[in-house]
């Protein structure tokens, strides 16, 4: 390629798109951490919300035309929906709940729902327009598309709604206080089921967020949830688990480091950067980069 | 050279976000004595022995046993060392039988590995044979052989406090660590405990215990070390202990 | 081993030998070669999922490793297939330390993610390095096993030589589980803290037993490539692994017996979906290979939810509970 594009440029370009895709890893990160803190297990099935909310965001504008707004909000209500679902009838029933054992229970309804997406919205990728348009700005040589903003935007606006939910009402502090000592939060008068099935809710919530805005760039299909997953997991892990600052600075660095990847090196490998700095974390600081080594020593899931 | 208790602890510390559990803590514990570890609840003694047991690192301290320092090794290393322990909550293998708990007890005195294991049928490993001797040995010093087949996890609570017992000693310790083996037990059966102990002492077994039963504590042990709020308030025999004014204090509350 | 488990397997290689006078077709056969092939990686994930109570979503991976080390060592450097299997063992297990012990080492179920990136690691590189694994065209001519002059190249003696390696696989797993390491795996399942007390060293153990696992895995892959004489990325997708956790899950993970019977049973259950595909028809349905995604899913989470024992432990629960349900009744009645 000859294009004008300066080293600086090339540099910025693949920052756009890292800060992109890190904000996608750090909404599922952080829905990872939502479920993870008020049960202890990890959610096989966070990728699926991500491709529902994509898939319905499509049906919903593409098919219906209803408007983006309107049909963002009856798509994160769709998914919450199936968050409750799944909560209320795979892991509410499990009487005496091991981890291994709601652990494949998850990842038998993240298959379900992968089989489901296929049913639905058949094997081929979905194109979704961009929120505002697709044209796009030119920032020192390099293009940045306005959905990137979008994406940049929405995060910050969850990220900040977040804050204020667990700092500010009186649900978001019970389900602190569940997640930080269950016992006690029960002898104080907290209905810790009604946490869960909360916590799965917001977190397919979040997790359709991130599919709703990122299926204009990457054109979703029912089989992208298991990636996704797993870098969110990275994310999650790397942020340090149950830490959700930890998760969205961790996801911004899983996506610039893939994009660093795949501008500079192949983009056939890509994919592996996130499970290699997976494991070098694991590795060396497996509590994360931004977690306390004292905490995950004891942590479990 | 100076002479060397079986186990030193000096200057250990342990803190858990906010909370000081043990805050530099000294004592000794010498070959052969019964060294008790008293105070009220949340005074961090089961800390102490986790602690020294290598479930979790001390913040700061040193621990030396048979003049080495411990204080870093995982579990797995000191047990093999030769230390045992028991646990305040009773954490018996439910769904083995009462044999094979103790057949993990001997875990540290085997050593077939994988290949071998793979290789060969259990009939085929002398090992294995010796192992369930010795499992059935130790059953039969705290009086369970005629038990020996069943589920662990059916026994009640007495038994199982022996069971963990008999489990720790397998591996054949020199230094044994009790936590409350006594809490939950009815007077026969504390009875029992308290002989069970005695006889561990006369086999040259170093005994750490934690105990709320004061007059099983007073009867039995050489030293008592009382803490509270994680640091030592006083030490001595039993004797000089109950006339401590500060044990007393801590004790009837401030 | 137990004296049941001597009868379990004198009753396995029985249904073995008499199985080829029932059915003499050739297509049956081969379906009972991939299904013992299955049972062999079953058995190995039994023994991570049951013993070590991790879960690993990579285990079609290691098939592929398998797989693909045959292929490639035999067709482009002539060596011959026992050695190409032994290579594909030993990647196999280099592969495992280097997942599993960051993994491993902690709590936790960090296995599970971490094959699961490598599965998709494997599955890429075996579609995008074309000029290696011949990326979606897969590699041809692959030389059968032989033993001298007895090649393995009929669908029966494969049939019988892939059983045996199973019995061998099963027999190796029971000496395992019943030996000190496999006393200190079930003790972890007891109390983690009771059994590193003990002296157990249960990260250790985890990755022996990872290993193992995936050793099994990879032989069973080179079997298949060698049975096959072709491969392709194809089989050795994330979704292969789900249907393997979910085999040892339906037949119970807790006993190695399960994930035998979880692999048979599920080995054959798309034949008997496709051989049923006439009467779905006449419902309205459409049955398809596509919908077996839902059947699994299915499958393991209703096992999950209702049946957690797994058909093997859980059956006879089962009946037990409808015998008390159903039989009394009547007899107050
Ligand atoms: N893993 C842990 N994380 C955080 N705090 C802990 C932990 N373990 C113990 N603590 C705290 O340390 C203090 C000492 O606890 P510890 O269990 O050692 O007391 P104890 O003397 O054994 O009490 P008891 O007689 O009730 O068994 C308590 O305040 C306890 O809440
Ligand atoms: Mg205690």
């Amino acid at each position: 390629m000859d294009q004008v594009g300066s080293g600086f440029s090339d540099f910025l370009q693949f920052l756009f798109m890292g800060l992109q895709r890190g904000s996608i890893y750090a909404l599922v990160g952080m829905g990872y951490n939502i479920i993870y803190n008020s049960t202890g297990v990890i959610n096989f099935a966070q990728g699926e919300f991500v491709v529902f909310g994509g898939l319905m965001m499509v049906t919903l504008t593409m098919t219906a035309n209803l408007s983006i707004p309107l049909a963002f909000l009856l798509t994160v209500l769709f998914v919450t929906l199936i968050g409750v679902l799944m909560e209320r009838f795979t892991i509410k029933p499990v009487k005496n709940p091991n981890v291994l054992r709601l652990i494949i229970i998850t990842i038998a309804v993240s298959i379900l729902l992968k089989g489901m997406a296929m049913c639905f919205w058949g094997k081929g990728s979905h194109y979704m327009r961009h929120f505002t348009g697709s044209d796009p700005i030119e920032v020192f040589g390099a293009t940045l598309l306005p959905q990137t903003l979008w994406i940049i935007g929405i995060l910050a606006v969850v990220v900040i709604g977040f804050v204020l939910f667990f700092n500010h009402t009186m649900i978001g502090k019970s389900m602190r206080a569940c997640a930080i000592n269950r016992d006690a939060a029960r002898l104080a008068g907290i209905n810790d089921r009604n946490m869960v099935m909360l916590s799965f809710a917001l977190s397919a919530g979040i997790g359709a967020i991130a599919g709703i805005i990122i299926t204009p760039i990457i054109q979703m299909d029912y089989t992208r949830g298991a990636l996704l997953g797993l870098k969110g997991f990275g994310a999650a892990v790397v942020g340090g688990l149950g830490n959700s600052f930890g998760a969205v600075a961790a996801g911004m660095l899983f996506g610039i480091m893939e994009a660093m990847a795949a501008g500079y090196i192949s983009s056939h490998y890509m994919d592996a950067v996130a499970l290699l700095i997976l494991l070098i974390v694991l590795f060396i600081r497996p509590s994360g980069l931004f977690g306390s080594a004292d905490a995950a020593r004891l942590r479990e899931f | 050279m100076a002479q060397y208790p079986l186990l030193r602890i000096s200057g250990l510390r342990k803190v858990f976000g906010g909370v000081i559990a043990v805050d530099d803590l000294d004592f000794d514990a010498d070959t052969g004595s019964i060294t008790a570890l008293i105070g009220p609840n949340g005074a961090g003694k089961t800390t102490v022995f986790n602690m020294i047991t290598g479930f979790l690192p001390p913040t700061d301290g040193e621990i030396l046993f048979v003049e080495r320092k411990i204080e870093k090794l995982p579990s797995h290393r000191v047990a093999r060392m030769g230390v045992a322990r028991t646990f305040q909550h009773v954490q018996v293998f439910s769904q083995m039988s009462v044999l094979e708990n103790v057949m993990v007890g001997r875990h540290t005195r085997s050593k077939t590995g994988l290949f071998l294991s793979l290789l060969t049928p259990p009939f085929w490993r002398p090992e294995e044979r010796r192992i369930e001797e010795k499992a059935r040995e130790w059953l039969s010093f705290v009086g369970m052989e005629g038990i020996a087949d069943r589920p662990a996890g059916s026994l009640p609570l007495g038994n199982q406090r022996m069971l963990e017992v008999a489990r720790a000693l397998a591996a054949e310790p020199k230094l044994l660590l009790l936590d409350e083996p006594a809490s939950g037990l009815n007077a026969r059966e504390t009875l029992a405990m308290g002989e069970l102990i005695g006889r561990i002492r006369e086999m040259g077994i170093t005994v750490l215990l934690v105990e709320h039963d004061m007059e099983l504590v007073m009867e039995i042990s050489d030293q008592v070390v009382v803490v509270n709020f994680g640091r030592r308030i006083a030490a001595g025999t039993p004797a000089e202990v109950q006339l401590d004014p500060d044990v007393i204090a801590a004790y009837l509350g401030e | 081993m137990e004296r049941r488990d001597y009868i379990g397997i004198g009753v396995l290689l029985a249904m073995v030998i008499a199985v080829p006078f029932l059915v003499d077709n050739p297509y049956y056969l081969g379906v009972l070669v991939f299904t013992a092939l299955n049972c062999l990686t079953c058995i190995g994930l039994s023994l991570l999922m049951g013993y070590a109570g991790q879960i690993s979503l990579g285990h079609a991976a290691f098939i592929a490793l398998g797989a693909y080390s045959s292929a490639l060592l035999t067709t482009l450097a002539g060596w011959s297939p026992w050695a190409a299997m032994g290579a594909g063992a030993v990647i196999s297990a280099v592969v495992a330390v280097i997942v599993g012990v960051p993994s491993l080492r902690l709590k936790g179920h960090y296995l599970a993610m971490a094959t699961l990136g490598f599965s998709a690691i494997v599955h890429i590189v075996a579609i995008a390095a074309v000029d290696i694994t011949g990326g979606p065209q897969g590699i041809g001519g692959i030389p059968y096993l032989s033993f001298g002059d007895l090649v393995l190249d009929t669908d029966i003696r494969f049939y019988y030589f892939s059983w045996a390696v199973v019995i061998i696989g099963l027999i190796l797993a029971l000496n395992l589980i019943h030996s000190r390491m496999g006393r200190g795996l079930r003790a972890i399942h007891g109390s983690e803290d009771a059994a590193c007390a003990a002296g157990v060293h249960t990260a250790l153990y985890k990755i022996q037993i990872f290993i193992i696992s995936a050793v099994y895995a990879s032989i069973s892959g080179s079997l298949y490539a060698s049975y096959a004489t072709y491969i392709d990325p194809g089989p050795f997708d994330v979704m292969h692994s789900v249907l393997l956790v979910t085999m040892v899950a339906v037949g119970g993970m807790h006993r190695l017996w399960g994930a035998v019977i979880g692999a048979v049973l599920l080995s054959l259950l798309p034949e008997i979906l496709s051989s049923f595909s006439g009467y779905f028809q006449m419902i309205g349905l459409d049955y398809s290979q596509d919908y077996d995604i839902l059947i699994y899913g299915g499958i393991l989470l209703a096992i999950m939810l209702f049946l957690p024992e797994g058909l093997f432990s859980g059956g006879r629960s089962l009946f037990r509970y409808l015998y008390q349900k159903f039989s009394p009744a009547e007899e107050e009645g």
